[in-house]
């Protein structure tokens, strides 16, 4: 049953105290994604019960919830009215919250046909480090007003800020859906998928798992139909399950054994599949690689560098050394004075996405 | 118009010894690079928002990275301000000029470097014109989707500062969804790589915290672009309604019935008739509301929702529905919107263009609190509006030449920019706060919101040199206007001065 409080003032007064003695917080919402980034550390900052759809208007492709809102709570809300979030945010395992989703900052398979979180999000209210609650962005489509500080919140995970409630845009839901699988190697993902798209196919997904070239198709009843056709491929009947189990990471591939761990290596359009051993998932048509390998991290930074894209060591491995790519000095130094622009004691999530951070 | 000073004391605290920063920057720039003489400084003293004039003290055109880099070292290590300029098209005064600063000319930097077809993108450098990049992406069947209305002549660094729109936002987004990677140069003379080819990159997003920056955290020197493939098919019709109310129900009922048009606007009654008169697009001028909808896909998708719409359309009451049967048809329905703004400006000698965005439920209220307003304050108004989107383009029409009635006019702006703030929008949806709309910042930011904005300003630019006085009002600022937000009676920072 969806219930809905505001603790915004116990959240707020939770930051100033933790400020005024310099205690770390750790921002936590269900847990579903603490595997994800540096380990965290530091008193709990419980998320959870501020939660709650604070608005929505299915006329206006706009919804605002609070952070603690599980997302299957708001998938639910917004299925009444066709609608959907745009961007397929992984679910993991258990109940994720909007405000964890929005934090990491994760699409899913849809995300190079239909847009990425931070393209999606239109407003936040947060609390900064100095323990005030702040506004930026709206609830319309199309606001220039001030810095854009709503979509920076976006895979920060929590260092500048914690979210208390967000505004989206959303999408209509597709009428149809269909998935066909094709037998094309993994270096055609790009080209293959670029022909369709300027065909007209209405192309949502498109995944390679090694054998095979997974394309999802979602739109008009007749544009799918026209897609499919177009495509030829084999029917992959109810392929639901299969892009929810490549999203929350729950297909076979995603157990290590041993030594190994999982790491995304995200890539430029067209980029050539990484020379890195160890086993592979491409999603994005090609653009992001799941690799589960127990290689050396500094060589699978080097090679995804090469490209032209970055890696992040997204599960398993040592979590106290660097998670994300590090980055150059000049650009580390704006990091490093942003954070001290919202979060001057270092009370955020200190060290999650980087170490100095 | 009369000058003003658009400047507060607060924004002109620099001291700038003049003689010696041309000193300086003389064996750093081509020869003509340098412009210290007023009639060369002249033709930078305003942007497209004319009524504002401020003579910069020099205006730099360097032609390199390298040049650019030393013109913002140099003003760094003298404190001078900077102001960067592309095209000079801002409608929100955002280029114009400081006048103890240097006027950062980017014309120069106007080459296309790449287009890579196969990835779908283009690598320009800042000055580069937006309808260039379509043009040269076109052998390829491609195009850059951002279009202000100004495409012709506005540059893409000036675009990516103020996050620019166009009509057809609502399906292909703004500029900050379809720009992947710019190269920035900090006031303190570093280069910077914000964003990547990759469908994101490490850190912060600090492209989108860039993009829509006003100017006020660095140099754009160059910008790589998302290009889209042209649509297959398009179809564009009009309808016309009855009352502008039954017009924003048609929008809404168009959106929550699952279509996301490719265009969709809004002309009230004296814009049909203004854009009819200039241009005979063959508008249905008994309308009290004209609906323009485009779709846009594959041939099979696109022919059924246009029934869909046809069939919304005349459920909400739509008195007639022409659908364009060719592409001239289509180009022709489109014109008369697109020069709205010259026809309006035939009506009166002056106009002022808002640009407020709103929840598209209270369109109805909103347009007719507008009309009041105008009423009260003896001027006309006349409404496009980009409905998809919610975005209000009111335009005022006035006379410069009469006294008071640049002031009635801007008072009018600030009162109908007011109102969309308390329905729950924005003050600019995509022409930016820069110097016009700033004492409205006011409104819509609480001081908490205000300072946080300022500390971001500072991590990129400790000093406060680069367009100093826009986007971000000072405290002093907002006391003055009269609108500090005062939360629960408690009136921050008891500590400045009040005029």
């Amino acid at each position: 049953m969806p219930t809905s409080s505001d603790l915004t003032a116990e959240i707020a007064e939770q930051v100033r105290q933790a400020g005024a003695t310099g205690r770390a917080l750790e921002i936590r919402g269900n847990a579903t994604k603490r595997f994800y980034g540096r380990e965290a550390r530091g008193e709990p900052l419980l998320m959870s019960e501020h939660r709650g759809i604070v608005h929505y208007e299915p006329s206006e492709l706009v919804l605002s919830a609070r952070s603690g809102t599980p997302l299957t709570e708001l998938a639910a809300r917004l299925a009444e009215h066709d609608q959907m979030l745009a961007f397929e945010p992984p679910y993991f395992a258990g109940e994720p919250t909007l405000g964890g989703a929005i934090a990491a900052g994760l699409a899913g398979p849809r995300r190079p046909f239909t847009g990425s979180v931070r393209d999606m999000v239109l407003g936040v209210r947060i609390v900064n480090g100095r323990g005030q609650v702040l506004q930026f962005g709206g609830q319309v489509m199309k606001n220039v007003a001030g810095y854009d500080l709503s979509r920076l919140m976006v895979g920060a995970l929590g260092t500048l800020g914690v979210i208390l409630e967000v505004s989206l845009k959303l999408l209509p839901t597709p009428q149809a859906e269909q998935t066909l699988t094709v037998d094309e190697p993994v270096t055609r993902i790009y080209e293959l998928t670029e022909q369709w798209l300027r065909a007209g196919v209405p192309v949502s997904a498109a995944a390679h798992d090694g054998a095979r070239l997974y394309v999802r198709l979602s739109g008009a009843a007749s544009a799918v139909a026209f897609g499919s056709q177009r495509l030829g491929g084999q029917d992959f009947g109810s392929a639901e399950r299969f892009w929810r189990e490549l999203r929350d990471h729950r297909l076979a591939f995603f157990t290590c054994r041993g030594t190994e761990s999982i790491w995304r290596i995200v890539l430029p359009a067209a980029a050539p599949p990484p020379d890195l051993p160890g086993a592979w998932i491409n999603d994005w048509a090609g653009r992001q690689l799941w690799l589960r390998t127990d290689t050396d991290p500094a060589h699978i930074r080097r090679e995804a560098q090469r490209l032209g894209g970055h890696a992040t060591h997204f599960r398993g491995g040592d979590r106290t050394a660097d998670v994300f790519q590090p980055l150059d000095a000049p650009l580390l130094r704006l990091h490093q004075r942003l954070k001290q622009a919202f979060d001057p004691a270092g009370i955020l999530n200190p060290g999650r996405l980087y170490a100095p951070l | 118009m009369s000058e003003r000073s658009l400047y507060r004391p607060e924004d002109t605290r620099f001291e700038v010894d003049i003689e010696a920063l041309i000193t300086r920057l003389r064996p750093l720039l081509p020869a003509e690079g340098l412009i210290t003489h007023e009639q060369g400084r002249r033709a930078y003293e305003c942007d497209g928002l004319a009524a504002y004039k401020q003579l910069p003290l020099l205006v730099a055109s360097p032609e390199t990275v390298d040049q650019a880099r030393a013109v913002l070292q140099i003003c760094s290590e003298s404190r001078v301000p900077v102001v960067a300029r592309g095209s000079g098209t801002s409608l929100s005064g955002g280029a114009l000029p400081h006048p103890q600063g240097v006027l950062l000319s980017l014309a120069k930097f106007n080459r296309i470097k790449e287009i890579d077809p196969h990835r779908r993108i283009a690598r320009v450098e800042p000055g580069v014109r937006n309808l260039a990049i379509s043009e040269a992406a076109a052998p390829f069947g491609l195009y850059y989707a951002p279009d202000p209305s100004s495409q012709i002549a506005c540059s893409i660094g000036g675009n990516i500062a103020e996050n620019a729109g166009g009509v057809h936002c609502l399906k292909y987004g703004l500029t900050v969804h379809n720009v992947l990677q710019v190269t920035l140069l900090t006031i303190e003379g570093d280069q910077v790589t914000l964003g990547s080819l990759a469908p994101e990159s490490p850190g912060y997003d600090l492209l989108a915290l860039l993009t829509g920056s006003e100017g006020m955290l660095g140099v754009i020197v160059e910008a790589v672009v998302q290009l889209l493939p042209n649509p297959l098919t398009k179809q564009v019709l009009m309808a016309s309604f009855p009352t502008v109310e039954a017009g924003g129900h048609a929008v809404a009922a168009i959106i929550a019935g699952g279509i996301i048009p490719a265009g969709l606007e809004m002309m009230d009654g004296p814009a049909i008739q203004a854009a009819e008169d200039f241009i005979q697009a063959g508008y249905d001028t008994q309308a009290a509301a004209l609906l323009i909808c485009e779709l846009d896909g594959g041939e099979a998708e696109v022919s059924e929702q246009m029934r869909r719409v046809e069939t919304i359309l005349r459920e909400q009451g739509a008195d007639r529905i022409r659908v364009a049967r060719d592409d001239t048809e289509r180009a022709r329905f489109w014109a008369g919107r697109k020069a709205a703004f010259p026809a309006v400006g035939r009506l009166a000698p002056d106009y002022y263009c808002m640009d407020g965005t709103i929840p598209r439920k209270h369109l109805a209220q909103v347009l007719k609190r507008i009309s009041e307003l105008s009423a009260a304050q003896g001027l006309r108004t006349v409404n496009v509006f980009h409905a998809g989107d919610g975005n209000l383009h009111p335009l005022i029409l006035f006379d410069g030449n009469r006294p008071g009635e640049l002031e009635r006019a801007e008072q009018l702006g600030g009162q109908i920019l007011e109102l969309c703030v308390e329905v729950g929008g924005t003050i600019t949806g995509e022409h930016g706060v820069g110097m016009e709309k700033i004492d409205q910042m006011c409104v819509q930011f609480r001081p908490e919101e205000l300072e946080q904005f300022y500390a971001v300003k500072a991590a990129f630019d400790p000093q406060g040199l680069l367009n100093p006085g826009k986007a971000i009002p000072t405290l002093n600022r907002c006391a003055e206007f009269g609108r500090l937000h005062v939360h629960r009676g408690e009136l921050p920072h008891p500590q400045i001065e009040r005029f």
